[in-house]
């Protein structure tokens, strides 16, 4: 890390920012008791449910545990499939999908 | 009076659960309290040649379990320390030679003529574990500052949880300040903000630990030892007596701060 970096306060994660970043990490996993192949069928099951009603890429979604000084969560990312010039919430749309 | 029953305990193997039992009851002994240190780590014991008491051994605690002997007759008394007394584990059995049950039996039937019996844990969470928590009235989880060892702490604090035992202290092993201070390891703080369990201290690397389990002396019988000092101030801590958490040398001088602070 060079000086100037350093200086200006940009600083590179330490190999101890690292170990503590994983440790959070996993130990969200462990204290939640959910196996990967668990949260593989959760996942399965919300791309199903929300399928039903919204048109996604399926093979876009992530589900995964994040965790924060104050909480854990469970994120999931889902793509929506559609146009992206969409209009602003509250005035008319341009184009309206067909639903189903 | 009846003793309180203290288990040492880790998840992980390594981190110091023997050291730190062999030097807790050594400390715990020189504060005049009458103390015997239990090793449960049936088929693997060391408690013995960490205290260097394993030349006396005669009787086990299978042996009191199973009635070949009385338990009065299994205690080694130490040869330093008149008050501390060992209950060595048997060598060619395994865990499953005695029960949980049992165990808390067998620490009864102590509680009378002691202040504290401290009980050393195997490692893992199998029926070892199981058999060194059962009777124990505190838990102690020792760690050292590795992801691993952390890790596998997590997972006992869950088990004493569900086990309602009441809350965990923690012992952070084997800190090195020099490195915390590079950031190359997991420092006081990151620890206990992971594990949110209450600490009880801090015990920096220490070259005489493993000089004095060469020879079969508790560190804590070391006046001039960090580690042995850090090992009393827990046992005054166990009795009740605020002692403050001491200051883990590492910075040097200011310019050596800076050379650090230039060198990245």
């Amino acid at each position: 890390m060079g000086l100037l970096d350093r200086i200006l306060g940009r600083r590179q994660p330490t190999s101890s920012d690292i170990a503590k970043e994983r440790l959070q990490l996993v130990l969200v996993h462990d204290r939640s008791n959910i196996s990967p192949a668990v949260l593989e069928k959760m996942k399965d099951e919300l791309i199903a449910v929300i399928s039903r009603y919204v048109e996604i890429e399926a093979a876009g979604v992530e589900v995964a545990f994040t965790h924060s000084r104050t909480e854990n969560r469970l994120v999931a990312n889902i793509p929506v499939v559609g146009p992206s010039g969409r209009a602003a919430p509250g005035q008319p749309s341009r184009r309206s999908r067909p639903s189903g | 009076m009846s003793a309180t029953v203290i288990t040492v305990t880790s998840g992980k193997g390594g981190v110091g659960k023997t050291t730190t039992a062999a030097n807790l009851s050594v400390s715990l002994a020189m504060l005049g309290q009458r103390v015997v240190a239990i090793d449960a780590d049936i088929g693997l014991r060391n408690l013995d040649v960490v205290m260097g008491l394993e030349n006396r051994i005669v009787y086990d605690l299978v042996d009191a379990v199973e009635g070949h002997c009385r338990l009065r007759q299994t205690l080694i008394r130490d040869k330093r320390l008149s008050e501390l007394y060992l209950l060595p584990a048997a060598q060619t059995r395994d865990k499953t030679a005695v029960t949980p049950e049992q165990m808390v039996e067998l620490c009864d039937q102590l509680r009378p003529d002691f202040d504290f019996i401290l009980v050393d844990s195997p490692a893992g969470i199998e029926q070892g574990y199981r058999n060194a928590v059962a009777p124990a009235d505190r838990v102690l989880i020792v760690t050292t500052p590795e992801v691993s060892a952390v890790r596998d702490a997590d997972r006992i604090v869950g088990l004493i949880e569900a086990d309602l035992k009441g809350p965990p202290s923690l012992i952070i092993n084997r800190l090195n300040p020099e490195m915390v201070q590079r950031g190359q390891m997991l420092s006081m703080d990151d620890v206990v903000e992971i594990l949110a369990i209450d600490l009880i201290g801090i015990v920096p690397e220490d070259k005489e630990i493993i000089i004095s389990s060469n020879r079969g002396n508790p560190v804590a019988l070391d006046g001039k030892s960090a580690a042995g000092l850090a090992f009393r101030n827990i046992a005054g801590r166990i009795m009740g007596q605020d002692i403050a958490f001491m200051p883990l040398k590492g910075g040097g001088s200011v310019f050596d701060r800076l050379a650090r602070f230039i060198r990245g």
